[in-house]
């Protein structure tokens, strides 16, 4: 068995944290772990990628483009951005909620329509699951949570070789302790949100 | 999981497992100047170098890390020098004359590489530097490999009496994976040195004895090569390949059918192993990234060996020679061996979707240092040199404070060359640390040939992009040792610089006047933006925010402070623009430059 996440977002928005609770999770499942991370830029508001492959004798940091078993996309441009890291099989989950880059903001590009990148999405791929994860978030407590939000809906991807109450037990470790709670219940509002 | 520990295993970033590896090879002396993929090795060090009881700094360039490395090395210290690839070009030159001195305490010199240069302004392969050194060098091919192969060399170094040029890149700096955490080595953590002049005075007379000492150790090294347990057939057949780096994962995973000769000591190459694994073989193919080092090596041994067996790789045009290796570049060699099937990737979404590169911060003090500039130039023709740090992204619109970039130090340099061969004004703009590493003999040489340039120093006291290290401007504060820090202006103006001015970025229009009356002034001019970059702040519990509110009564919507500042906290929607309280620090920069006093700064 061999699996592949893409985690794709933007500096900032927890892109690295989801992917180290993912892959110690699957090194505790006894899984083989590697992974690639973009450093250095990721504070800069510029878009990242987090490559995990777990399963047997994984060695490569990379994937092949279109070989992801799951794109975990934390903003709805940037999941569109890499839509090419999966192919017709591969499980999509898109956060719909928008992080708009610097030249939008300064009124100089356009962000489009998110109905029209659902849309997009939806055309070339049956396998796409959407959530509002800043929403979900803020309805348990606070916006910050979003990225546990994710990690529970990851939790019930079809598939998903990971399971449910190991991927909690690894988030509830890594994050800090006065806000174990507020992640307890984003992590179970996104599981249930996907269920 | 702490890198710390006495046993167990974790999922440790390449820089971490390399930290994890000195610690196990009882290494007592390090020294960076940070660098992209190298800096976290510099970050942790910085944290735990104390009570692992070892000397850590960071020095103000790559070439002063490997002297003070060099020296405890040959006081009998296991040292460890570490830098990116292009770093390396700036210690090359103690590190040519080391090689001929030798070392006495094991050493170990990191390059890391950047293929496909992610945040680099080459791509160069320091591969060569072995070559050009005579030095052994070792290539590990993942996270846990880096680690383990520390131990080892430093145990080839101490064997040779040579310091170890230690090459990795980005995906082994920056790929995770799970290391196991082995014992730790008791070392001295003082040495003394012994004086022995004929090996550490190169005077031309031991210069020319001591090439051919390190060309007679070459041979001592070629022999470890070829015994060594990092040069290893793996599988069997009668088609090979031999790789080295990450190339070597991509090879394993996505390849199949071969026979695999993994090189991690790989210079001198293992010729015999090499010219062994090659006969009787259909074919051998060459998998390395960048330039064919191994490639061009193989096809001598060949030509020595009398083999004829065709080698495929970057000379038969079957691999680029241009960016980093992926598992899609093994879909080159189908026609050669098993490649493994991969899927077909969904087609683009048919959206216009919006950069995002990386940007200037909400609030940095350097976007109200290039408004001050821009408005100071005016239509004046002008060309603006810059140099390596966060301020390189001024490049972009609305700046566009970017001309001319080559290396560190370089803008201050290359700005007094097209002050003396163009009838444009040169205006260099340079960072704290940069300034510090190589900012100094370039503005020195610039006063002792009359440039009549203006140096910005953007000082935003930290070294920023690669995630704030402190430098000479700071003053240090760990490892049981403090320093004050050395005053930039103080040390301008005393090398006699006549124009020196410090402005408070924030202030636009302040700095602005400023800017007006260096371009005016005849000789060299040095202008200190002088503010704390609020990342830094942020990371040290130190920012206040003060959110900035526009008060859209009194905005006109000229769209000036967009215009000017560009800052991300301002968003425009439709004609009036707001501040994004999630991202707005309040630094007042938008304030400074709105013509109606539209915007109020919070409190």
């Amino acid at each position: 068995m061999r699996y592949t996440v893409q985690i794709v977002g933007v500096g900032g928005q927890g892109v690295l944290l989801a992917s180290m609770v993912l892959g110690t999770a699957a090194m505790r499942a006894g899984h083989k772990v590697s992974m690639s991370e973009v450093h250095g830029m990721a504070q800069r508001g510029g878009s990242v990628i987090s490559t995990l492959r777990f399963g047997d004798d994984v060695i490569s940091p990379l994937e092949s483009t279109g070989g992801a078993d799951l794109i975990m996309g934390f903003e709805p441009v940037e999941t569109c951005r890499y839509l090419s890291l999966g192919n017709k099989g591969t499980f999509i989950l898109m956060n719909l909620d928008p992080v708009y880059p610097s030249m939008v903001a300064a009124g100089f590009e356009e962000y489009p329509d998110i109905e029209k990148l659902v849309g997009s999405v939806k055309a070339r791929t049956e396998n796409l699951m959407t959530l509002d994860a800043t929403k979900v978030a803020i309805s348990v407590g606070k916006a910050v949570a979003a990225n546990a939000v994710m990690i529970g809906a990851v939790a019930a991807v079809k598939g998903f070789p990971l399971k449910k109450e190991l991927l909690k037990e690894v988030l509830l470790e890594i994050v800090p302790e006065r806000s174990k709670d507020l992640n307890s219940k984003a992590f179970e509002a996104g599981y249930s949100a996907m269920s | 999981m702490n890198i710390l520990e006495d046993g167990g295993k974790g999922l440790l970033l390449g820089n971490e497992a390399i930290v994890r590896g000195l610690i196990e090879a009882g290494v007592r002396f390090a020294s960076t100047y940070p660098g992209t993929p190298s800096s976290e090795i510099g970050n942790i060090l910085e944290e735990i170098s104390e009570e692992e009881g070892m000397y850590f700094e960071f020095s103000s360039n790559e070439k002063i890390a490997l002297e003070v490395s060099a020296a405890a090395a040959a006081a009998g210290v296991r040292s460890f020098a570490f830098m990116k690839h292009v770093g390396l070009n700036v210690a090359a030159d103690p590190l040519m004359t080391l090689a001929y001195s030798g070392v006495v305490g094991g050493m170990l010199v990191l390059s890391a590489d950047d293929p496909s240069a992610h945040s680099s302004q080459n791509e160069q392969d320091n591969r060569y530097y072995a070559l050009l050194s005579l030095l052994p060098m070792m290539e590990p091919s993942t996270p846990a490999e880096a680690k383990d192969m520390i131990r080892y060399a430093y145990e080839v170094s101490e064997e040779l009496t040579l310091p170890v040029l230690y090459r990795t890149t980005t995906r082994v700096n920056h790929a995770r994976s799970i290391v196991e955490f082995g014992p730790r080595t008791d070392t001295p953590a003082k040495g003394r040195f012994t004086k022995d002049d004929k090996r550490f005075v190169n005077i031309p007379a031991f210069a020319k004895l001591n090439r051919v000492r390190l060309l007679e150790l070459n041979k001592k090294a070629q022999e470890l090569s070829e015994r060594s347990p990092h040069n290893r057939i793996e599988g069997s057949g009668d088609t090979g390949v031999i790789t080295s780096g990450v190339s070597y994962t991509y090879v394993k995973e996505f390849t199949s059918d071969t026979s695999v000769l993994k090189l991690g000591f790989t210079n001198p190459l293992p010729e015999k192993k090499i010219a062994d694994f090659i006969r009787g073989k259909r074919f051998v193919i060459v998998v390395e990234e960048l330039d064919p080092f191994l490639e061009d090596q193989i096809f001598r041994i060949c030509a020595q060996n009398g083999l004829s067996v065709p080698i495929y790789g970057k000379r038969s045009g079957h691999l680029p020679r241009e960016w980093e290796y992926s598992p899609d570049t093994m879909k080159r060699l189908k026609d050669l061996i098993s490649v493994r099937d991969m899927p077909t990737p969904l087609p683009p979404a048919d959206v216009k979707l919006p950069g995002r590169p990386a940007t200037l911060c909400a609030g940095c003090p350097h976007r109200g240092m290039f408004a001050a500039t821009k408005k100071a130039v005016g239509k004046r023709d002008v060309v603006y040199c810059t140099d390596i740090g966060c301020y390189t992204l001024g490049l972009q619109p609305p700046f566009q404070a970017a001309d001319f970039l080559i290396c560190m130090g370089g803008g201050v340099g290359a700005a007094g060359g097209f002050d003396k061969s163009t009838d444009q004004k040169a205006i260099a703009f340079i960072g704290d640390s940069t300034f510090f590493h190589s900012g100094v003999g370039p503005l020195t040489s610039s006063l002792f040939n009359d440039h009549k340039i203006t140096a910005v120093i953007l000082d935003n006291r930290t070294t920023a992009m690669t995630g704030h290290q402190p430098n000479p401007g700071t003053g240090r504060s760990f490892g049981g040792i403090d320093t004050e820090p050395i005053d930039m202006e103080t040390l301008v103006k005393g090398l006699g610089i006549k124009f020196v001015r410090t402005v408070d970025p924030y202030d636009v229009k302040a700095a602005e006047k400023v800017m007006k009356d260096a371009l005016e002034f005849d000789g060299t001019a040095v202008v200190v933006s002088k503010c704390p970059c609020p990342l830094e702040l942020k990371r040290n519990k130190q920012l206040i925010i003060r959110e900035c509110r526009v008060d859209q009564s009194k905005c006109i919507h000229c769209h000036i402070c967009v215009k000017t500042i560009a800052c991300p906290a301002l968003v425009k929607k439709g004609d009036t623009v707001e501040t994004d309280p999630t991202q707005c620090i309040g630094c007042g920069m938008c304030a400074n430059v709105c013509p109606k006093g539209a915007i109020e700064v919070g409190r």
